[in-house]
Parts: structure tokens; sequence; C-alpha cells
């Protein structure tokens, strides 16, 4: 599993990369929470094109940074999801507070 | 003969072996030569089942998980089952965003997540108390290769 991050302009990127269950989630979390504590950023944008997998643990991650970011008024997106993942997001009706970008 | 092969696999409890199960369980499944669709949704709610052993079944943190898989000629039977302290109420643990350990940034979306997947889910109790999933999928009738070769 990796967390790649990058900043540009106001805007933090971050990628995910591998396989999002129970075994990784306790990583991703870590590095995703030390990425937005050092951020100054207006806006996070998470790229899952790269994302080979995830189950309904990576909803309770997502669902936890949703509101790490809420309190500090920076809004996050949700860009590129797999069929599958996206069946996932839906079902659970992530994109109301995290949008889908198009 | 309901099925036409069969697996059988047991392994200690840990997250580090969720993706060793789904993925043991969808190769074995590849027999049937099944869409990838089908696949990706076996792997899902294998991996749901496994993270719910892991997770809740054995709070000292030791014990182990059975996974039992029948292929019939059209459909794929799974057995997920743990000798773990069970559900108190199987009807509220499948709700929706149910969870023991809000806490834990769990969604509570498992059992779900599965019976969207799959066709059919059953939850009961073995004999130790413990957890037992049954699960069915049905294939479409879509053939792997074929879809493969397509796509060039």
């Amino acid at each position: 599993m990796q967390v790649n991050a990058k900043t540009l302009n106001d805007t933090l990127y971050i990628s995910l990369v591998g396989e999002l269950d129970e075994n990784s989630a306790g990583f991703v979390r870590e590095n995703l929470d030390r990425d937005f504590s050092n951020t100054f950023c207006k806006q996070v944008i998470l790229d899952l094109s790269n994302l080979s997998f995830m189950d309904s643990t990576g909803i309770g991650v997502l669902i936890g940074r949703y509101k790490k970011l809420k309190e500090k008024n920076i809004p996050i997106f949700l860009s590129n999801p797999s069929n599958h993942i996206d069946k996932i997001l839906k079902m659970t009706a992530i994109y109301e507070i995290m949008p889908k970008l198009n | 003969m309901k099925y036409l092969n069969h697996l059988h696999l047991k392994f200690d409890a840990l997250s580090i072996n969720e993706g060793f199960a789904r993925s043991a369980v969808a190769a074995f499944c590849v027999g049937l030569s099944p869409t990838l669709d089908d696949i990706t949704d076996i792997k899902t709610a294998v991996s749901e089942a496994v993270t719910n052993c892991v997770v809740h079944a054995y709070p000292n943190g030791f014990g182990k998980i059975e996974i039992f898989v029948g292929l019939g000629k059209d459909f794929v039977d799974i057995e997920i089952k743990d000798n773990g302290v069970g559900i108190e109420d199987l009807e509220q643990a499948r709700q929706p965003f149910f969870t023991t350990k809000p806490t834990e940034e769990r969604a509570g979306m498992g059992f779900t997540v599965m019976e969207s997947f799959m066709n059919d889910l059953k939850l009961s109790h073995n004999q130790s108390g413990g957890l037992k999933v049954f699960m069915t999928k049905k294939l479409q009738p879509k053939n792997l290769m074929a879809s493969k070769t397509q796509n060039g």
C-alpha cells in the first residue's frame, strides 16, 4: 500500500495505490492524517485510480478522514474509482459528503 | 453431488491473511470462467466476512478462520466460519451502518456489502457459538476468457 501526496496551487492531491482493507487501514489512516496536518491547502483530492481493491473498512477510513478535514473546513473530493469501488461508495452514500469529480 | 469441486482453507484470524483469503477464493473460482465483475464481487464479499472474523470474533486476538468453497455448474457457495464469540442479535448486525465499535471508524456496512454483492446471504451460529456466514453467487453466463480475447 502506498499513499502519495503532492500539493499543487491550493490543492493537496493524494493518490492511494494498492489494496485498502483492514490490514492496510492503519497505515493509510496515519499517512493521510499526517499529510492533512502538514497542509495549508484549501481542498483535498483523493485519487483512487490506482486503488485496486477496497472493502467497507475503507469506507470507515474515508468517513474518519472527512470528519478531520471538516474541523478545518477543508472539502475533500474523490476521483477515478474503479467500478467495484464506485459501487461500494454509492451504496454507502459517501459521495454526499465527498463528491466525485468527473 | 451438489458441487463439482471443493476448497477448504483454515488459517489464523489475522488481518494480514485477508488478501490471501480473498485472492485464494477468487483464484479457485476461475475454473468456472466467471466474469471479472463476478470475481470482484466474490473477492469483496470474502474480504468483508474475513474482516468480521478478524475484528470481532476473537477479542483475545487468537483464533482460526475456516473457509469452504463449493463450485457448482453456474454458482459458487462460500461458507466462512469462526469459533469466536458470535453475534448476539444477527438481524440487528445485518442492518446498514450498525456497528458495535463506533469509536473505531467502522462503517458497519460489512453484511450490507456481502448481501448486495452476492445473491444470497445466511448468518447462523455453529456449535461452538462462533459465526457462520453462508453466501451464494450465481455466475453470469459470460466467459472470462472470451471477454479477454475481445479486448485484445
